[in-house]
């Protein structure tokens, strides 16, 4: 069986030696103790799962880590610098759009996905962009709000969210 | 999850050559997002898996005078967005609901994916008997099919196959020992016993590409009950070639419906020499669900189908920029 | 002291923390991805545990034989849960579980034991009663008045029947713990809603004293009702903990088994007839109901519900035992199951006399228990349909719009006690003016740890920043469960109670500085000062006074026997959903769904609506999508997965529009409690909506094309 012996992830070459066909949800939780991305269906139902694969939004509980080796992992603990916040997490922490916090890590990755290929979405485009991401507390019109906010100041500043 | 080979080819000739002669032996990877399933249920034991994932052959949509060839990996984002395919085909493809599915999720696989029946992701086989009785006349059919008679009754999975048919496109199946061309519709079988797959690729083949022909008038509808991430519970594909504002021909493919994406001749012929209205188009899918047999909990997706026909006729005569 | 402190709140015009928009302290956390939550857990020393599940409905085990998992490498632990001899009740049933150093040769090693079963009968449908055979008990007709006489002389009558099926909590994340047991000592990190009482559950089935049992848990991806107990699989993983020398074990649900173990909403099936006026007075209700909770039987909702003065009453209840997993609270138990059984018969009701619902509503308010939320009702039925344009928009059956697209509107009513469970606080002051409150409480998205801040920090008069708060652990002031909706009550209770304790002797330690009494102090502003003005001490100087390397420790409890001033019980709430279905193809969309809640005194109010929205969404997925499906067949649920268990996405709600019932003489009650009421109506109002719009009663939730398509061809549902 092929292993996996080095990901980069968060920027960072991360050494593990892994089964290719383990799941990449298995190895960032287990093997390198990130534990921002979470189980919630397996079968790629939920998006909890969600982490950034070149940019992409991928469901790590569907992908075989082999097949990622060589590409830009992005988890929820690489969208900022430690101790700050990325702009929409800032913005889902200022329109409050949680609550157990559980599908948080995924839609934040999801919304950061949306932006990058939409900046200025429409309510109808954020919400086909983060459709299959399930929130079971409810928080969704928050949610929408978050990610028109970070939209708006991304705009603003010039930048890309 | 038993354990298996995991095989990288970096070319096509690298990847048929893995290939076994027996559905069981081997399985191929693309996006991943039906296999891993498959193979976390038991229902698929492969003792090696084909990752085709690098295999630049099977990459790209590229324009050939009049007609498309879309690879195989080529993504179903990909195909949603690009401007040189017919607009069913896009349609269709966008329709796929959720960002992530649409960018892991490949032509090849939405092809050749397996049925979403609960009978048979739960072990029961495609015809879904236990103890050699069949489960689905007497049980939860609410999602099953409402054509083809038995003795399958799971409807085709495939978001692509019904607008493929529709549109005359072919299909590129390639092996060690050579490759063949077949009408999409040729692709997707209805499976008499539990030994036949439900397409007619061979376990020593992939899927290379489809090959599409340019439409000027085509459309997919779909009837899906949440938004979220859902399975449709009925849709219809349809081309049209027009002359003037009526009709010429015409192919109107039900998807969701039965074990294989349906065409209706007959909704077909009641348009020749029509214009597509709210009257014709109404007529044309009542003509589609009049061979229709449906089960107990399953009669609802009559009313779907021909609701479906209807509405993605009256959207393919929309002007499109 | 000669007198009890004064806990009551501070008036509504001169909080300064209370009643503001504090964002969720926990917030950047759970941004950030750094929220750890118990199925986070990582150590060098973790094991893995899984489980084999009988795949049978009703079967006896005859044989667990686990010599191949115990010959695989890197196994640390078998045990046995359901020896040969057991009886296998549902499907899901844990036969044995495995620990092993990875998730991965934990799942294969349990999927090599082998199990041997006798398969059983088993029934594990419950909506024709026809085929329930000697599964069916009934509990006994009751009577009130005389119905016999009340529908023979009532100018209008009606009947339906109605069903509400099973759904799941479907928490995201699973059940599960991770437990480390070695010698007599267990430390426990499980993902519960209950971290007080965690420990005294579990040590009798151990043999191991309660004190000698942590329980620690900082997050919880969603409980609902689910998660109160450490359940066998606790045990079981204490016990594989043990087995494999104490090394620490993570036992985890996978959604499959989450689905069929782990917790359930009973269902509800009734046949209801209503006979009154034709002013649209109800005189007179009979039912015949049956419900399931699992294999127990169980689930009874309280019929009918609120409208419980209905002079003349005929009821027959049954209860069905089907071999399917048991039932748990669901975010107010019982209730969703009455709301929309009497609301839907009282919609009937209305349209057969061919009169507006909101009057009919209106018209029984003398009918509505208890009689002291009457007139709270009848202005909430005002204000709801106010913000729904009820009038503009209402129409009688049959007189709304003429195209494929239908558009209707329901009404749905809720009650509910919430009050405050029992609850202790500590609250430390230190001489150098820092600031620690401790419960032993859990915060399951509530907001819990940012309103007991609010109110310590409201009490101190210091800015939410100055306060650190601890909760989480079982070795803190024992709390409660959070169910019932009585954490917000029992926490800001307790910790009103401990802050003013500790104040009080803040107060006499500063009150010489300023030579004054201490009755004559307040707090506010971070200063220590003399009411009505004039001297003061910053909160620094006043600390000091404590004395060098001191501080003050004082408690307070919230009990629930004795609730005082601060907490109260009964809320109530009304909600109103403005539906469009499209009859070709039976789809139902939200347009807009209103809630006016009644909720006593909110201490943040948007982390309030974040219950009240989250509880109508849960709602509008239930409504519209949500039922588990078992097939008789094979005695198997066919959608113990989220792929066909479908919930409500970010496109599928609507516009949601909420009015917080903030008016002063509901702040006056005290607080109540809010993460029950508002789940309950939305099925009864989206039910009503439907058949609003298409003239016709869909008769079953949830509101799918199939449901919408078979009810308007003339189908039975």
């Amino acid at each position: 069986m092929a292993r996996i012996t080095e990901l980069e992830v968060n920027g960072t070459r991360r050494h593990l030696d892994a089964d290719s066909d383990r799941t990449l949800l298995s190895v960032l939780r287990d093997d390198l103790s990130l534990t921002g991305v979470k189980y919630g269906c397996g079968e790629g139902q939920c998006a909890a799962c969600t982490v950034l694969v070149d940019g992409a939004p991928a469901k790590s509980c569907l992908t075989k880590v082999g097949t990622v080796a060589g590409k830009r992992i992005v988890t929820i603990e690489g969208l900022a610098p430690a101790e700050t916040l990325h702009p929409v997490q800032e913005a889902f922490l200022e329109a409050d759009a949680m609550q157990c916090g559980w599908c948080t890590p995924g839609m934040i990755l999801g919304a950061v996905a949306l932006l990058a290929s939409s900046p200025n979405p429409t309510d109808a485009e954020i919400a086909t962009g983060l459709n299959g991401h399930i929130c079971r507390c409810g928080t969704y019109p928050r949610i929408v709000r978050a990610i028109r906010l970070a939209a708006k100041r991304a705009a603003k500043k010039g930048v890309h969210a | 999850m038993q354990n298996f080979e995991y095989a990288n080819p970096a070319s096509l000739q690298q990847a048929t050559a893995l290939l076994a002669a027996k559905w069981g032996e081997t399985d191929v990877l693309a996006g991943g997002t039906d296999l891993l399933s498959l193979m976390k249920e038991e229902i698929h034991t492969p003792k090696r898996v084909v990752n085709i994932k690098s295999i630049p052959e099977l990459a790209g949509i590229r324009k050939a005078g009049a007609q498309v060839h879309i690879g195989a990996l080529v993504t179903m984002d990909e195909l949603a967005g690009s401007g040189d395919v017919p607009h069913a085909l896009a349609a269709a493809a966008a329709g796929v609901p959720s960002p992530q599915i649409r960018h892991m999720g490949t032509v090849g696989g939405d092809l050749c994916q397996r049925p979403r029946c609960w009978y048979f992701r739960q072990g029961h086989g495609l015809l879904a008997t236990k103890d050699g009785k069949p489960l689905i006349p007497n049980g939860e059919n609410q999602y099953h099919a409402i054509f083809g008679g038995g003795p399958a009754y799971f409807v085709s999975a495939s978001s692509l196959g019904p607008a493929l048919i529709a549109l005359n496109a072919r299909i590129k199946l390639v092996s060690a020992k050579g490759s063949r061309e077949l009408p999409v519709k040729e692709f997707f079988i209805q499976p008499k016993d539990d030994a036949t797959r439900e397409i007619a690729l061979r376990p020593d083949e992939i899927l290379t590409e489809i090959i599409v022909p340019a439409a000027t008038h085509s459309s997919t509808y779909e009837v899906r009950q949440r938004e979220a991430l859902d399975w449709p519970l009925a849709t219809a594909s349809v081309a049209l070639s027009m002359k003037g504002n009526t009709v010429a021909a015409a192919r109107i493919v039900m998807g969701h419906v039965a074990p294989t994406p349906w065409e209706s001749a007959a909704a077909a012929k009641a348009l020749v020499g029509k214009p597509v209205n709210e009257e014709t188009a109404q007529a044309a899918g009542k003509a589609a669900v009049a061979g229709a047999h449906p089960l107990s909990h399953n009669a609802y997706k009559v009313q779907l189908a021909k609701v479906a026909v209807k509405r993605a006729l009256l959207d393919a005569v929309q002007a499109r920029a | 002291m000669a007198n009890t402190p004064d806990y009551s709140w501070p008036p509504m015009e001169t909080r300064q923390v209370m009643g503001q928009n504090i964002k969720r302290l926990d917030g950047p956390q759970k941004s950030a991805g750094r929220a750890k939550y118990t199925s986070d857990f990582t150590r060098k020393d973790l094991l893995f545990a899984a489980y084999q599940t009988s795949p049978y409905a009703h079967a006896r085990v005859t044989k667990v034989d686990t010599t191949p998992a115990e010959r695989m490498p890197g196994v640390k632990a078998v045990q046995v849960v359901s020896p040969a001899g057991t009886e296998v009740q549902w499907e899901g049933t844990e036969i044995v579980a495995v620990a092993a150093v990875t998730e991965e040769i934990a799942t294969e090693a349990v999927g090599k034991i082998k199990v041997e079963y006798e398969v059983l009968p088993h029934l594990v449908r419950e909506d024709d009663l026809t085929k329930a055979g000697t599964h069916v008990k009934a509990a006994g007709e009751k009577t009130v008045g005389d119905p016999e006489q009340a529908f023979q002389q009532a100018e209008v009558t009606s009947d339906g029947h109605y069903g509400i099926p099973v759904v799941t909590h479907c928490c995201l994340e699973t059940h599960g713990q991770v437990i480390e047991w070695r010698g007599d000592h267990v430390n426990c990190w499980p993902s519960t809603q209950d971290v007080t009482r965690y420990a005294g559950t579990l040590a009798p089935n151990l043999k191991v004293p309660v004190a000698n049992i942590d329980v620690r848990m900082d997050y919880v991806g969603g409980g609902f009702g689910s998660k109160f107990a450490p359940d066998s699989w606790g045990e079981v993983c204490a016990r594989l903990s043990q087995k494999a020398g104490g090394a620490p074990v993570k036992l985890f649900l996978d959604r499959a088994t989450e689905q069929l173990i782990a917790g359930n909403r009973p269902s509800a099936y009734a046949k209801i007839k209503l006979g009154g006026k034709k002013d649209g007075t109800i005189t007179a209700w009979q039912s015949e109901s049956w419900a399931t909770g699992g294999v127990t039987g169980g689930g009874s909702p309280p019929l009918p519900y609120i409208i419980a003065n209905i002079p003349n009453q005929r009821q027959n209840h049954s209860a069905v035992s089907v071999n399917c997993g048991p039932q748990r609270a669901w975010r107010a138990p019982n209730n969703q199951q009455a709301s929309y059984l009497t609301c839907c018969a009282i919609e009937d009701f209305a349209a057969k006399a061919a009169l507006d619902p909101l009057e009919v509503f209106k018209t029984n308010l003398n009918l509505y228990a208890p009689e002291a939320r009457r007139a709270t009702y009848a202005w909430q039925l005002d204000k709801a349909a106010e913000l729904a344009e009820w009038k503009q928009l209402w129409k009688l059956r049959g007189q709304g719009s003429k195209g494929a697209v239908k558009r209707g509107l329901g009404i749905g009513f809720n009650a509910w006690a919430g009050m405050g469970h029992n609850s202790q606080c500590r609250a430390i002051i230190h001489a150098d003016g820092s600031v620690e409150i401790e419960i032993g409480t859990q915060d399951l998205g509530t907001g819990t740890r940012t309103i007991i801040t609010q109110v310590a920090a409201e009490t101190f008069g210091l800015p939410v920043g100055a306060v650190g708060l601890t909760i989480g652990s079982n070795q803190l002031p024992p709390d409660s469960a959070s169910g019932g909706s009585t954490t917000v009550g029992g926490v800001s209770a307790s910790t009103r109670k401990a802050s003013v304790n500790a104040l009080a002797k803040l107060y006499e330690a500063a009150a010489p500085a300023l030579g004054v009494e201490p009755a004559q102090l307040e707090a506010r502003g971070g200063k220590i000062q003399v009411k009505g003005g004039g001297k003061s001490l910053t909160w620094a100087e006043a600390c000091r006074k404590i004395g060098g390397g001191g501080s003050i420790s004082e408690t307070g409890a919230n009990d629930s026997r004795n609730p005082g001033g601060l907490i109260a019980a009964g809320a109530s709430g009304i909600q109103i959903a403005d539906v469009s279905v499209d009859t070709e193809t039976g789809v139902v969309k939200v347009n807009r769904y209103v809630a006016v809640q009644d909720c006593g005194l909110i201490i943040n109010p948007r982390l309030a609506e974040s219950q009240v929205y989250g509880a109508i969404i849960m709602g509008i997925s239930t409504a519209l999508f949500e039922q588990r499906v078992m097939d008789e067949q094979t005695g198997r649920m066919l959608n113990a997965d989220m792929e066909f268990y479908k919930l409500a996405g970010i496109s599928d709600i609507g516009d949601i529009v909420v009015h917080m019932d903030i008016r002063p003489e509901n702040d006056k009650r005290g607080v109540i409690g809010l993460g029950e009421p508002p789940a309950i109506a939305i099925c009864a109002a989206i039910g009503n909506a439907v058949a609003n719009a298409i003239g016709v009663r869909v008769p079953r939730i949830p509101m799918t094309p199939d449901h919408v398509l078979d009810t308007l061809d003339g189908r039975a549902v």
